[in-house]
């Protein structure tokens, strides 16, 4: 197992020895029993009429109490185990989730969900099942295996040499096949994350598969990945298969061994037939773990794999740490500016190039622009989702990577482009980001962005509870519940990514004016499509080509019969 | 289990060989210590060099044979296993694509995820266990139970009881045991929703800085996951020690009668203790068969999931001949209700012939998306009629409904495959229609500037793409099979006015033949419509051309004037 494990281990060594002194203890009871039932049928006789019946009883009740000890420690060892195995679990999974909330925008847009989850769910679940069966297994073997070992060299040291060609032997073979076992376990436990990303994918376009009438040809993709996964399992499997019987080959030869080497040896007067029968029987003990250790080896190989795919999840680099002194931003007054930023998520193509612009504190500015122009990437990088790879933006002055980045965030108040709801009630999803507010601030909310007749018609109203990231709520009302969502928060600078645009110009007009109250004094920065949205702005922003093309309010862009201009046109088409 | 057992039933032969070869290996096992016993009892006191030597080599053999038959046994095993869950699994994935909406919506997307890899991740460890663990164990116990029944009638009467005793403890803890384990599912299946939903909002939590709250939300969820797996594998546990108890009292009962039987006469003692080796190596066996059961139960509890997906009753079947014809497209009186309580479309009529545009406007939640899911057959009407192309929707199978329509929705997410593929969506259209479709949606341009052209690669959810990229795209794909009806559901929303307006415009241009249905916010869409649709809660509160709403509903009239500034006035 992978030594980074160790660590998740530590903090239970002092409870894993104790369990596995517990579960020798239990062990050692059952093994006096035999000795019980040998007293016992010794006060039996061999006589008729001649049986020491309280002799029998006596040793009988003893066999009963023994066995009746080890089964309540073996059962007490054995959950306890299973609790301890279940604990490094969890501690897996929470630093596996921690690490996943640190990673960096980038890392979930290249990496599928479905793979995340195999990692987090089956590859940790591999983990459990060696911890709490498999290491405590090997744990007596290698006691059972060092007792027997003493007693063999104490009976006859020559004949143990046996054992020091063919422990090395099955040893040999052993690492031989892991070497050989371990990439196609790990290949396994790739190819099941990658299936499981396909899955993923795909079960979220259930409707466009339907439509278009293509379920037979996505079976036919999904059967690639499927045919790869099981492929992969068989052969990491067929690999293993060996490994048990190999072992097992060279203990059996062992005891061939034993017995010619031992016959020989008694002929020639250097071993009693006694020491030899024992002799036997301890290398049979001997011999039992180390068979089962070889069959457990397998389990524990893709155990190893899984451990190193959520070890590699924890060693990705997460989004870089706050400099020691960066300053919390407590309140902005909401000054910002752009300036010459450059950047592209593919740093070949620019998205946006050398764009400057300041927003003073305080003012509405609209951003408009023909799709793909770069609007969502100012809020990006504002967000410091991506880092810009020239120039610079700052907000009151301040470079932004100068505030810690969660304090900066938590004080812009958003609704995306991207909506997103979680699997909790409608009220939950409301107050998200905002953990202080009670029901009725949830309500009023609701109420100033218009979905509070929506929520109130729902069989349990606040209250229900949304399945599938919101699945059955249109776009629109989603939008209109992240409207909620930011209304309710009390941030300093407001952006709203097209946070409309599938929501009824009537609605937007009453959303509208929610906005305009929320807008008091602070500074708002709006992207939007539809220019009634837009007309009220004290400046316009129009960015083309990956920068500013044209500034001014409503008034000087209509005039300047540019590319807002012919914008505006489009939209009153026929009319304008 | 059943079902999910019935999937041996092809391998059966190569399951029956694969027993077969198992069962040889352990008779060859088994075999060793008799060919030692034979060294040890005769060879050794003869003194016999040659016999000793090849009683040895035998055993050599012995070993040999035992480790070729049981890899090959478990190679067999493996590629069974392998070939029964990849089976499984894409029936799984079949009838999960093909469940009908209200039944996915019922089961949940997670759910149904964490069944095609969870669950069948279960099911294949449990077939592989099966076939490995399965042969040995019961062929010991049943072979240990006949020969102690024939040495000693009474005593193996005895055993035979304490047997039965520990597999009726075995099957109730099991059966206890296998609920917690459905549990523990549902608890496994609360994690994969949190870890999707934070790939999926990644941004909004990092925008919100509720990473700490998320990950208070997984430590939660995780701790259900693990108290589950506790109460489930706890109550698993006592399988073993209990199990082992029952066994040794049955072995101190052998001795305690024994005792009687000896007194009598009618027994020797040392009958007594050949039996007691008996006893162990059934013991060994049965406790090996716990040790499987317990690992059985997670794969049944898995098993039943899967199960569940499988049989699951066949949602919407096409009744042909069923209801008259009608227009292209229409709906007569028809009434829907997602849960079953509030109507979320209600007595909805409207017609529209081949060709025809529909426009349908309203506000957020009004059922616009509801109607369109009806016309798509997603869902079935509660009452009334729909009828596409002339015919009622209800006698209509899927596939021929299919071909019919091209369709963008809401919060559609693209593939992280190729643009080609994007567009393609799976049905190999030759390049150049592909090109011709992203030419009308307005997005050929943009394809042409790509590094790679049709090739480059989206990003999952298409991250690399900005809203209204990924909007067309999906138009492109809409359009590229040259749909007879097309359905643009908001598909304009993160559409820039021009380009919505060029899109509209070259619709008409180059597909002037098809019927048309477009959901926008939007008038300036709308306004060239043969028939409007403007919803209200759930009902058509008017309907008519441009111009006629204009006139008559002042609702539509008001939108038009925000939109379109002064343009109307």
């Amino acid at each position: 197992m992978s030594k980074r494990l160790l660590p998740f281990l530590r903090p239970y060594a002092v409870r894993f020895l104790t369990l596995l002194g517990l579960l020798l203890a239990g062990n050692l009871l059952a093994l006096a029993a035999p000795l019980l039932s040998g007293r016992a049928v010794d006060a039996i006789g061999v006589r008729a009429g001649g049986v020491d019946f309280p002799g029998v009883l006596r040793n009988c009740a003893g066999m009963l109490v023994c066995y009746a000890l080890s089964s309540l420690l073996n059962y007490f060892t054995a959950s306890r185990l299973i609790r301890l195995g279940q604990a490094v679990s969890h501690d897996l999974r929470k630093a596996a989730f921690d690490r996943v909330s640190e990673l960096p925008v980038e890392y979930f847009d290249t990496h599928p969900a479905g793979d995340l989850i195999s990692r987090v769910c089956y590859d940790v679940d591999t983990v459990n099942a060696a911890i709490s069966t498999d290491l405590l297994q090997l744990g007596t073997s290698a006691l059972t295996v060092a007792g027997s070992f003493l007693m063999l060299l104490l009976i006859s040291p020559r004949l143990t040499l046996v054992f020091f060609v063919t422990v090395p032997l099955s040893t040999l073979l052993t690492r031989f096949q892991m070497k050989r076992i371990h990439p196609l376990f790990r290949r396994r436990s790739q190819a099941l994350g990658a299936l499981n990303g396909f899955t993923e994918e795909r079960m979220n376009c259930r409707r466009s598969l339907r439509v278009y009438g293509v379920e037979d040809e996505d079976l036919s993709r999904f059967q690639v990945c499927n045919e790869a996964a099981s492929r992969a399992y068989y052969e990491a499997d067929r690999a293993s298969a060996a490994l048990g019987p190999s072992v097992n080959f060279i203990n059996n030869l062992s005891l061939a061994c034993i017995s010619m080497f031992g016959a020989l040896l008694y002929l020639r007067g250097g071993l009693t037939l006694g020491n030899l029968s024992s002799f036997v029987l301890y290398s049979r003990k001997f011999s039992g773990p180390i068979r089962e250790a070889a069959n457990l080896l397998s389990e524990l190989q893709s155990s190893a794999a899984a451990a190193e795919r959520v070890l590699d999840l924890l060693e990705e680099a997460p989004e870089p740490p706050d400099a020691p002194e960066a300053a919390e931003a407590d309140r902005l007054r909401g000054d910002i500016r752009f300036e010459s930023v450059t950047f592209g998520y593919d740093s070949a193509r620019p998205v946006l190039r050398d764009f400057t612009v300041h927003i003073p504190a305080g003012s509405l500015v609209a951003v408009v622009g023909p799709t793909g122009a770069g609007k969502t990437t100012l809020v990006s990088l504002l967000l410091r989702f991506y880092e810009p790879q020239s120039g610079g933006i700052s907000v009151d002055g301040v470079p932004i990577g100068a505030y810690r980045r969660d304090g900066l965030r938590r004080r812009l108040g958003l609704v995306l482009q991207d909506t997103w709801l979680f699997g909790g009630t409608i009220a939950e999803n409301i107050a998200y980001g905002s953990p202080g507010a009670g029901r009725e601030d949830v309500i009023a909310a609701a109420k100033a962005a218009r979905i509070h007749r929506f929520i109130s018609s729902l069989p349990e109203g606040y209250d229900t509870v949304l399945t599938d990231e919101g699945a059955g709520i249109s776009k629109g009302q989603r939008q209109l519940l992240a409207i909620a969502r930011c209304l309710l928060s009390d941030a300093d600078i407001v952006i709203l990514d097209e946070a409309t645009s599938s929501v009824d110009t009537e609605t937007e007009e009453a959303v509208g004016a929610a906005f305009q109250r929320l807008r008091q004094g602070r500074t708002c920065f709006v992207i939007a499509h539809r220019l009634s949205t837009i007309q009220g702005a004290d400046r316009i922003l129009v960015l083309d080509q990956g920068g500013a093309a044209e500034q001014g309010t409503h008034g000087e862009l209509l005039a300047a019969g540019g590319i807002y201009a012919a914008l505006y046109a489009a939209q009153t088409w026929k009319h304008g | 289990m059943k079902t999910v057992l019935s999937y041996l039933r092809p391998h059966a032969r190569r399951v029956a060989v694969g027993i077969s070869i198992k069962f040889t290996a352990a008779i060859l096992e088994l075999a060793l210590p008799l060919l030692l016993a034979h060294i040890i009892d005769d060879c050794v006191p003869a003194g016999d060099l040659g016999a000793i030597r090849r009683a040895g080599l035998g055993m050599m053999v012995l070993a040999f044979g035992a480790a070729f038959c049981n890899i090959t046994a478990n190679r067999m095993a493996a590629w069974v296993s392998m070939e029964m869950t990849r089976d499984l699994r894409r029936d799984l994935y079949r009838r999960a694509q093909s469940l009908s909406c209200a039944q996915a919506d019922r089961i949940s997307l997670s759910s149904l995820v964490s069944r095609l890899t969870n669950d069948t991740y279960n099911v294949h460890q449990m077939f592989d266990k099966i076939q490995r663990g399965g042969i040995r164990a019961p062929m010991l116990v049943l072979g240990g139970l006949t020969l102690t029944a024939l040495q000693a009638p009474l005593l193996g009467l005895v055993q035979l009881g304490a047997c039965g005793l520990t597999f009726l403890a075995i099957a109730l803890v099991t059966r206890r045991g296998i609920p917690h384990y459905t549990r523990a599912q549902e608890a496994v299946d609360t994690v994969v929703r949190i870890l999707r939903e934070n790939a999926s909002g990644v941004r909004v939590i990092k925008a919100m800085a509720c990473q700490g709250r998320e990950r208070g939300r997984f430590e939660e969820a995780s701790r259900a996951a693990q108290r589950a797996e506790e109460t489930a594998g706890g109550i698993m546990a006592a399988a073993n020690p209990l199990s082992d108890f029952l066994l040794n009292t049955g072995l101190v009962l052998v001795v305690a009668a024994g005792a009687v039987l000896v007194n009598a006469g009618w027994l020797a003692s040392g009958q007594i203790v050949a039996f007691l080796s008996y006893f162990t190596l059934i013991q060994t066996a049965t406790l090996g068969l716990a040790k499987l059961f317990v690992k059985l139960s997670k794969g049944v509890a898995s098993a039943r999931r899967i199960e569940e997906i499988l049989l699951a009753p066949e949602d919407q079947p096409a009744r042909p001949g069923v209801g008259r014809d009608g227009p292209e497209l229409g709906m007569e009186r028809v009434s829907f209700s997602y849960l079953g309580m509030e109507q979320d479309l209600e007595d909805a009529s409207f017609t529209l012939n081949k060709g025809e545009t529909l426009g349908i406007l309203g506000p957020t939640g009004a059922g616009k998306t509801t109607l369109i899911s009806l016309l798509l057959r997603l869902y079935d009407a509660g009452e009334g009629v729909v009828w596409v192309g002339g015919r009622d929707v209800a006698g209509l199978d899927r596939t021929a409904l299919g071909s019919r329509f091209g369709v963008v929705f809401q919060n559609e997410a693209l593939l992280n495959d190729s643009v080609y593929e994007n567009i393609s969506f799976l049905r190999s259209l030759p390049r150049e229609d592909v090109e011709a479709a992203a030419g009308t949606a307005q997005i050929g341009d943009f394809i042409r500037s790509l590094p790679e052209g049709l090739d480059t690669r989206v990003d999952i959810r298409g991250a690399n793409l900005s809203g209204g990229q990924r909007q067309r795209l999906l138009i492109a794909r809409a359009l590229a099979a040259r749909p007879g009806v097309l359905i643009l559901d908001s598909a304009d929303s993160a559409l820039d006015y021009r380009t919505a307006a060029n899109l509209y415009a070259a619709l008409r241009r180059d597909f002037p033949g098809v019927t048309l249905v477009v959901v926008s916010e939007r008038v300036a869409a709308l306004q060239e419509a043969d028939r409007i649709l403007v919803l209200e809660e759930g009902r058509i509160a008017a309907q008519g051309s441009h111009a006629q709403l204009l006139k008559t509903n002042q609702r539509y009239r008001k939108m038009a004037e925000l939109q379109m500034g002064g343009g109307l006035t």
